[in-house]
C-alpha cells in the first residue's frame, strides 16, 4: 500500500475562527477518498493547503512523498486539482485553455497535442472543442475542469465538489470517469452529496467544525446508527400485540419499536442484539405465531441520518 | 533559470491573448495613440516650436501613463481572483514568481505595442525636418521603461485589494508622488525642514527627472539602472503580497 497523499496536523484559522483544527490523513494508491461536512467545516481549506494553495498555520502536507510546501514546484507537477466551481479561462476555447495547461505542464509540440486530445476524450469534451468556454453549459465547464486536472495523468486527483450542480446523466459520467482511473491514483473528492459516496468513494472522511469525527468505508459508517441491520415489518394491527409479544420474547432481538399506523397495520422494526439477524429468522418467528406479515425488509441505514447523527451530536438519531 | 522563462512567456502568451478576448484593448490602444497625439499638437504645440523633435510628444508621456498604466494593472489580478483561476493558476507547477513575470511582461508588451502604434508621429517629424533620431530612439526606450516602472507599481497595487477602483486610484497616487518627487513644488517643501541629502535622495527617485534627462538625449547607465531596480523592487513586493493575499 503506497501512501500519496499525506497530511499531518493541519491547522489553519481565519481570525478568531479555526477552520481546521488538527485534521490528518493518508490516501493510499487505488484508493477513492470521499471528503463530508457540511458547508463551512474545512473541506475546502483542507483540501487549499493540501494543495500547497494555502499556507497552514502548522502542520505538514505530502504528495507522492514530497513536501508541498518545501518542494511545491515538484509536489505540484505530481497532482491535479479542480477547485471548487472548476474555475477556467472564460474567453478561451477548450482547445486553448487545455493547451495552455498543457504547456505549463512541460509537454511542447505534439506532446501538446496528444495530450489535450486524450483529456478531451476522456472527460467527452469532442463536441466542444472549439468553443469558447463562457458560452458552454455549465456541465460542459465541470467537465473542461476536470479535462485540465487529469490531462498530465497525474498520480493524484484532487477534486473540491466535482458534481456539484450537474444533472443526475452528467454526475453520472463524472462518477464513471472517476472509477476508471480510481485503480492506479490516490483521489480525494469533497462532497456533500451523500449517495456519491456510496457510488465511487472507498472511503470516506467526515469532518465537523475543522476536526474529523468519523474516518471509514460507507459501511461502516452505515453501521453508526443504532437501527443498521434492524428488520422492519408491517403486520395487521390486530395482531400487532401478538407481534410484539412474539419478537420482544425471540432470543435474536434486542428490542421492538413501533414506528407508525397507517391505514390499519402496525410498522414495527426489530433491533437485534448483534448486527447479524437475518430477515428469515424474523419472519420464522412470527410465522411460528401465525401472525401475517405484509412487508418485511432489513434496513440499511441511510447515510444522511448517519451524517446528521455525526454532525449534529445534539440532534442525535432520535428521530431515526 | 531556463523553465522561469519557459512558464513566465507561455503565461505571458495567454495573458496577451486574453487582452484582445474584448474590445477593451483596442479602446484602449486608440485613447493612447489618440491622446499623445492631441497633447502633442495642441498643448504641446508641436507646430509652433518650429524645432524638428519630438520634445512635446515625450513631455507628456508621464502624466498619461499616470492615468493609462494603472488602468492596464488594475485588472492583472482582480479577474483571477473573481473567477477564481487564481486558485487553479497557483497550484499549477509554476512559482508565484513566474505567474507575476509573466503578467507583468504581457502588460508590459502590450504598453510597448501602444508606444510603436504611435509610429506615425515619427514619420511626421521626419517628413518635416531632420531630427536626431538617436534622441528619438533613446526616448522611445526612457518612456518604454517608465511604463514599466509604473506597471510594476500598479502591479504591487493589484494584489492587494480585490476592488478594481481602489487600485486604480491607489496605484495611480503613488505614481504620481514618484513623478512628482523630482519637481520644485516637492523639493521646495521638503528642503524647508529636511537635511539636503534627504531631499536629493527623495528627488533621485523621480520619475521625471530621469525621463527628462533620456528626452534630452542623455541616456546614461545610472537612469537605467534606477528604472530597472525599480521594475525588480515592485515586482519583487508583488511576490511577496500575492502570496499573503492569494487566498482573500
Amino acid at each position: 500500500m503506497t501512501v500519496l497523499i499525506e497530511a499531518v496536523g493541519l491547522h489553519k484559522r481565519f481570525g478568531d475562527i479555526k477552520a481546521v483544527n488538527g485534521i490528518s490523513l493518508k490516501v493510499a494508491k487505488g484508493e477513492v477518498l470521499g471528503f463530508l461536512g457540511p458547508n463551512g467545516a474545512g473541506k475546502s481549506t483542507t483540501m487549499k493547503m493540501i494543495t500547497g494553495f494555502l499556507e497552514p498555520d502548522a502542520g505538514l502536507a505530502s504528495i507522492c512523498g514530497i513536501d508541498v510546501f518545501k518542494e511545491p514546484k515538484n509536489a505540484k507537477a505530481k497532482f491535479g486539482y479542480v477547485p471548487e466551481g472548476a474555475p477556467s479561462y472564460g474567453e478561451m476555447t477548450t482547445r486553448a485553455f487545455l493547451s495552455f495547461i498543457a504547456e505549463i505542464r512541460g509537454y511542447r509540440g505534439a506532446a501538446i497535442v496528444s495530450r489535450v486530445a486524450n483529456a478531451v476524450e476522456r472527460a467527452g469534451l469532442g463536441p466542444v472543442l472549439d468553443q469558447v468556454i463562457d458560452t458552454l453549459s455549465k456541465g460542459y465547464k465541470r467537465r473542461v475542469g476536470l479535462a485540465q486536472a487529469i490531462l498530465h495523468d497525474p498520480p493524484v486527483l484532487i477534486m473540491d465538489e466535482p458534481t456539484d450542480g450537474l444533472d443526475p446523466n452528467q454526475k453520472h459520467h463524472v462518477r464513471n470517469l472517476i472509477t476508471d482511473m480510481a485503480a492506479d491514483k490516490a483521489i480525494i473528492i469533497s462532497t456533500h452529496i451523500l449517495e456519491e459516496v456510496e457510488a465511487v468513494c472507498s472511503r470516506a472522511v467526515v469532518i465537523n467544525k475543522g476536526v474529523i469525527v468519523a474516518d471509514g468505508t460507507a459501511d461502516d459508517l452505515l453501521q453508526r446508527m443504532h437501527y443498521h441491520g434492524a428488520v422492519s415489518l408491517k403486520v395487521v394491527a390486530d395482531r400487532a400485540d401478538a407481534a410484539i409479544r412474539a419478537l420482544t420474547n425471540a432470543a435474536a432481538i434486542a428490542s421492538v419499536e413501533t414506528l407508525g399506523k397507517p391505514n390499519g397495520h402496525l410498522l414495527l422494526r426489530a433491533i437485534p442484539h448483534q448486527k447479524t439477524m437475518t430477515a428469515a429468522e424474523v419472519a420464522a418467528v412470527l410465522r411460528a405465531q401465525n401472525i401475517p406479515v405484509d412487508e418485511l425488509y432489513v434496513e440499511r441505514g441511510r447515510l444522511d441520518d448517519v451524517f446528521r447523527k455525526i454532525t449534529m451530536p445534539e440532534e442525535g438519531d432520535s428521530n431515526a | 533559470m531556463r523553465s522561469t522563462w519557459d512558464n513566465a512567456w507561455t503565461i505571458a502568451k495567454r495573458e496577451l491573448r486574453a487582452y484582445f478576448a474584448t474590445p477593451l484593448a483596442l479602446v484602449f490602444l486608440t485613447v493612447f495613440v489618440a491622446l499623445t497625439g492631441a497633447l502633442t499638437f495642441y498643448i504641446g504645440q508641436f507646430f509652433d516650436r518650429g524645432q524638428a523633435d519630438l520634445f512635446p510628444f515625450f513631455a507628456y508621456h508621464p502624466w498619461l501613463y499616470l492615468l493609462l498604466v494603472p488602468a492596464v494593472a488594475m485588472r492583472l489580478w482582480a479577474e483571477e481572483r473573481k473567477s477564481g483561476t487564481i486558485e487553479l493558476l497557483m497550484t499549477l507547477p509554476i512559482t508565484p514568481f513566474e505567474a507575476i513575470l509573466g503578467k507583468f511582461l504581457a502588460a508590459w508588451a502590450f504598453i510597448g505595442l501602444a508606444l510603436i502604434l504611435t509610429f506615425p508621429i515619427w514619420i511626421t517629424v521626419n517628413v518635416l525636418g531632420s531630427p536626431d533620431n538617436g534622441v528619438i530612439f533613446s526616448s522611445y526606450l526612457g518612456s518604454f521603461l517608465m511604463a514599466g516602472a509604473f506597471l510594476a507599481i500598479g502591479s504591487f497595487v493589484a494584489t492587494l485589494t480585490k476592488n478594481q477602483v481602489i487600485a486604480f486610484i491607489v496605484a495611480s497616487l503613488i505614481c504620481f508622488l514618484f513623478t512628482m518627487s523630482g519637481l520644485d513644488l516637492v523639493q521646495n517643501s521638503l528642503r524647508a525642514w529636511t537635511p539636503a541629502v534627504f531631499s536629493s535622495a527623495i528627488s533621485s527617485m523621480s520619475f521625471l527627472s530621469h525621463f527628462q534627462r533620456i528626452t534630452r538625449g542623455v541616456l546614461d547607465l545610472p537612469t537605467l539602472i534606477f528604472f530597472f531596480s525599480m521594475i525588480v523592487f515592485w515586482l519583487f513586493a508583488t511576490v511577496i503580497a500575492i502570496d499573503q493575499k492569494k487566498a482573500q
